[in-house]
């Protein structure tokens, strides 16, 4: 029995578009196996198909050698398949015990056996090194250990296969580390995994073959050790990418944004999570605000945007100040913002492409005239945005935005702000969970928008862009500024030890 | 061009043929055999025939342009069906109780109920469609809020102002009717409309701006319109003789519109056309508007909508003005209506409760309500000639309160006509993904 899973020739069909087309899939026992493929490529619609959310329309699926119909969750789980969706499957009120057994709770006169529940996740949770709190809600976690969660949900239920939907998009560069280390442990006991990652990195870290998607077709599967990562990315985007970032020095001209001393006091901590921090962004600069995640950044960009009011402080926009603007005005005055949770912030996900792609200019003459929204021109512009950005979907601008592939509903955001051609563009972790073709667009993008006079305000997680798209570095930690940099001077590690708190230049 | 007429009359053609047909079975018919007027009976044979058609029509062009429609993928078509579903729980469910009740009669009985409006023709069509004005109305008004997010549950005491603001206006101010008898009963709609909508807009004020649940600031204003009505109606327009309030003027009667002519013998009057005016209206501010992108919007994510720089907090005030101006209209169409008084009773009118179910059972969409107070209106008169038989109208109440939990349960319905139109279609299934979190705690 060489292969543990088989899934042959499945073709899944959207509205409009093949979802998957033909596509082969072969897992080994004990294998990490990747999966690659762009934005909309039909991977979570592939792992989506084994683990029972949909049937195929043609191809079959073998276990161990024999053909199956996985028609439910339940079904996969019966056959040890278990998966960690994109965006979290978690009932929020509920306790991180009360998920990991939900759906497949022991009882003894109807009762719940909650203690040996516990007991048998404590027992997990220390041998995979998965830390959590097993009473804590889950609204109250962070989302690094509600994907622990995740993990644990599959181990309680016996899981042999593994299917991790872009498991790192959502963690800190340690929390990946530690990821990474726990998938090996998984792998060296027998258990199969299917990985879907964006970053190439991590593929050439921790697996073992890697097989692409590209629209829906499937193009190959490649040992990773013998294959460079220049070679996976052109398998998977159909053409060379580049992966350094060409860009001629920035020419900073006049101050565009400017944060004085501003402070954000959080009720909840009883406590300042921002304190006093200032900094410019000029025309024609990439400034980036790098750090470990939960140091304040989000707080800080939510008070410059006008979605959480400071404590202390001014902020200037064009010699203007805008401290106490509303959200609508600082958008007039010229501030775009792509924001961290695109599904909290971004986008109404049950409202359309187009429609989303106007949700802070409908009133503008050129959507509206005498408070009727001009249909036509609303079709018009996201049938221009859809062109210029690639943003891939079934039905194009009348999809819904939550039937959309988790890169595109990013590209359609990305879209939408940069189209509004403001003087300011904050951009808080704009390539999550992008392909690498579209992060090289989008990083592209910036730099264009820097070259043209715009102010750029960067917020990023991951070293590698902060250090090849933005002019300056600023790194933030416990709320606090502890240094500027010049990303051609500085190097990686010495980002690090600012960003982990180990040092800091005093002011 | 010539696509397009061609278009129209092979598909209208095919329209106005089956509306002809069923026009000739459903009146003509019945009429030679009963001593009423051939001409009305044609007219209205004619009105219903083009209504008929033109929904063919529309049906069969929409089936021709969108070749590749999948039912069981229209959130439209899913939901509309598990309204439909719902409907036939809550009938099967009756008669089931008729059978329990009084099995000689209840196939018989089930029969008046189904055929609810139409028992006596034009007549029960009328007074089907007088009966469903008000509770068009409050369903209007809970599914307006409702689409902002905000659970209206304070109809009733919006329309308890209402109707006394018109009757008030509509006894006192007489002197209107003199310059004009339309500008009377306008006047007194108007007033009404401002009564209920600034009535509404007190628990949207204080959910904008000091964050109090507006369910619980609306049920608690139920009571407070309830006790002033009694309190005003004492102090100003009592009949002491028969402890109710005055007599209205003749010109704050709701004018007939001559509908009479159609619906001889019933109770109809204008109302219907301002309910349909108000659906229309609110249609279009939902769909086609930029405050109705907005208050969309707000509704379905709050957040999503702060980011965007949309004043939620202004929205949510005129929303639920908007609903309680609808609410409060109600009202007054209800008791705007000869030998119909308002009593200083403490007792909360049921239309306004009732407008809920029915906001539930519509979809929350201006149409879906006036198809569902029609509904209802229909049952209801179904109910009133149940009582020719052994039964009670009130099986009509629990057959509403079995549609009500039906719907509640919509999700599993809507899996269930999901099913249905793909075994119907011959589609392979599938399944949304974030259903799964649901499925899982089902177990
Ligand atoms: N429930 C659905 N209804 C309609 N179309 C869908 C649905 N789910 C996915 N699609 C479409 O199928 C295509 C593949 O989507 P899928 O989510 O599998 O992409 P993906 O490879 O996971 O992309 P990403 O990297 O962006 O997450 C997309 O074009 C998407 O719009
Ligand atoms: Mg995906």
């Amino acid at each position: 029995m060489e292969y543990i899973i088989e899934m042959l020739n499945i073709t899944k069909e959207f509205p409009g578009i093949k979802a998957n087309d033909n596509v082969t899939l072969q897992l080994k026992k004990g294998e990490i196996h990747a999966l690659l493929g762009e934005n909309g490529a039909g991977k979570s619609t592939l792992m989506s198909v084994l683990f029972g959310l949909y049937r195929q329309e043609e191809g079959i699926i073998k276990v161990r050698g024999e053909e199956v119909v996985i028609d439910s969750p339940n079904d996969a789980n019966d056959y040890g398949i278990g998966m960690v969706h994109q965006h979290f499957k978690l009932v929020h009120n509920f306790s991180v015990v009360e998920n990991i057994v939900l759906g497949f709770e022991d009882t003894q006169y109807g009762f719940m056996k909650y203690e040996e529940a516990t007991e048998k996740i404590a027992a997990l949770s220390e041998k995979y090194k998965l830390k959590v709190n097993p009473k804590e809600l889950i609204s109250n976690i962070s989302v690094g250990m509600q994907q622990r969660v995740e993990i644990l949900k599959m181990l309680y239920r016996d899981a042999e296969i593994l299917i991790f939907d872009e498991p790192t998009a959502v963690l800190t560069p340690q929390e990946i580390t530690e990821l990474m280390s726990i998938m090996k442990d998984l792998a060296s006991e027998g258990k199969s995994i299917i990985l879907i990652t964006h970053k190439l990195k991590e593929i050439k870290e921790v697996a073992d073959r890697c097989s692409v998607l590209r629209k829906g077709k499937y193009i190959g599967t490649v040992d990773v050790k013998t294959t460079s990562v220049e070679k996976m990315a052109e398998m998977m985007v159909g053409r060379e990418v580049s992966f350094v970032v060409n860009k001629v020095d920035s020419k900073p001209t006049n101050t565009v944004l400017e944060v004085n001393d501003l402070s954000v006091y959080n009720h909840r901590l009883a406590k300042d999570v921002v304190t006093d921090v200032s900094f410019e962004v000029k025309a024609g600069e990439i400034l980036c605000i790098a750090g470990i995640e939960g140091n304040g950044q989000t707080q800080l960009i939510e008070a410059i945007t006008g979605l959480r009011n400071p404590s202390k402080g001014k902020i200037v926009l064009n010699s203007e100040d805008i401290t106490h603007c509303t959200v609508r005005n600082r958008n007039l005055a010229g501030v775009s913002h792509i924001p961290e949770d695109r599904h909290k912030h971004g986008l109404v996900l049950d409202y359309s492409l187009e429609q989303n792609l106007i949700i802070q200019t409908y009133f503008d003459k050129k959507f509206q005239s005498r408070g009727f929204i001009k249909f036509d021109a609303m079709r018009d512009n996201a049938v221009t945005l859809i062109e210029k950005f690639d943003i891939r979907s079934g039905k194009g601008a009348t999809t819904s935005a939550r039937s959309m592939s988790g890169g595109n509903q990013q590209k359609v955001i990305v879209a939408r702000e940069i189209d509004r051609d403001t003087d300011l563009l904050i951009a808080v972790q704009p390539t999550r969970g992008l392909d690498v073709g579209a992060i090289e667009y989008i990083h592209k993008q910036l730099i264009a928008q820097r070259d043209a006079g715009k102010a750029v305000l960067l917020v990023s997680l991951e070293l590698e862009e902060v250090m090849n798209v933005s002019d300056r570095i600023i790194v933030m930690y416990e709320g606090e500024v502890v240094g500027e940099f010049d990303p051609k001077v500085v190097t990686e590690n010495e980002l690090g030890l600012y960003m982990a708190g180990s040092k800091r230049s005093d002011q | 061009m010539v696509e397009k007429i061609k278009n129209y009359f092979i598909t209208n053609y095919l329209g106005i043929s089956t509306g002809f047909s069923l026009f000739l079975f459903i009146f003509i018919i019945p009429q030679l055999f009963e001593d009423s007027d051939l001409i009305i009976s044609l007219i209205r044979g004619i009105i219903f025939s083009i209504v008929v058609g033109y929904l063919v029509y529309k049906f069969l062009l929409f089936r021709r342009n969108n070749p590749n429609f999948v039912p069981s993928e229209s959130k439209l078509v899913v939901d509309a069906g598990g309204s439909l579903v719902a409907i036939i729980v809550g009938l099967l469910f009756g008669l089931l109780l008729m059978l329990l009740v009084n099995p000689g009669q209840a196939f018989y009985g089930f029969s008046i109920i189904l055929r609810g409006g139409l028992n006596r023709n034009f007549k029960s069509l009328g007074d089907m469609i007088f009966f469903s004005v008000p509770i068009i109305l409050t369903g209007l008004s809970v599914a307006f809020a409702f689409r902002t997010g905000l659970f209206n549950i304070g109809a009733t005491g919006q329309l308890t102002m209402g109707a006394f603001v018109a009757v008030f206006i509509g006894v006192e101010w007489g002197a209107l009717g003199e310059i004009h008898p339309l500008l009377h009963w306008g006047t007194a709609l108007l007033f009404a409309m401002i009564a209920g909508g600034l009535f509404g807009a007190i628990p949207g004020l204080l959910k904008a701006y000091r964050n109090v649940n507006e369910v619980v600031a609306s049920i608690m204003l139920n009571y407070v319109a309830m006790y002033l009505n009694t309190m005003l109606i004492v102090a100003y327009i009592y009949n002491r003789d028969y402890a109710r309030a005055l007599d209205i003027e003749e010109t704050a009667i709701t004018p007939i519109m001559n509908l009479d002519l159609i619906f001889p013998g019933s109770a109809i009057n204008g109302g219907i056309v301002v309910a349909v005016i108000v659906v229309i209206i609110l249609h279009i501010i939902l769909n086609k508007t930029t405050f109705g992108y907005e208050l969309k919007a707000v509704g379905f994510n709050r957040n999503a909508s702060k980011y965007a720089g949309m004043n939620s907090k202004r929205n949510i005030v005129y929303a639920m003005m908007i609903s309680g101006a609808v609410a409060g209209l109600a009202g007054g169409l209800m008791f705007l209506v000869a030998g119909k008084h308002l009593k200083p009773e403490n007792i909360l009118i049921p239309e306004g409760f009732t407008g809920i179910a029915i906001s539930l059972l519509g979809l929350s969409s201006p149409i879906g309500v006036l198809l569902a107070g029609l509904f209802y209106g229909s049952l209801q008169q179904g109910g009133y000639y149940l009582q020719l038989l052994n039964f009670t109208p009130e099986i009509i109440d629990i057959i509403i309160a079995v549609i009500i939990y039906a719907s509640a349960l919509g999700l599993v319905l809507q899996k269930f006509v999901k099913m249905i139109l793909k075994r119907k279609f011959l589609e392979k299934e599938d399944g949304e993904p974030q259903d799964l979190a649901v499925e899982g705690s089902d177990e």
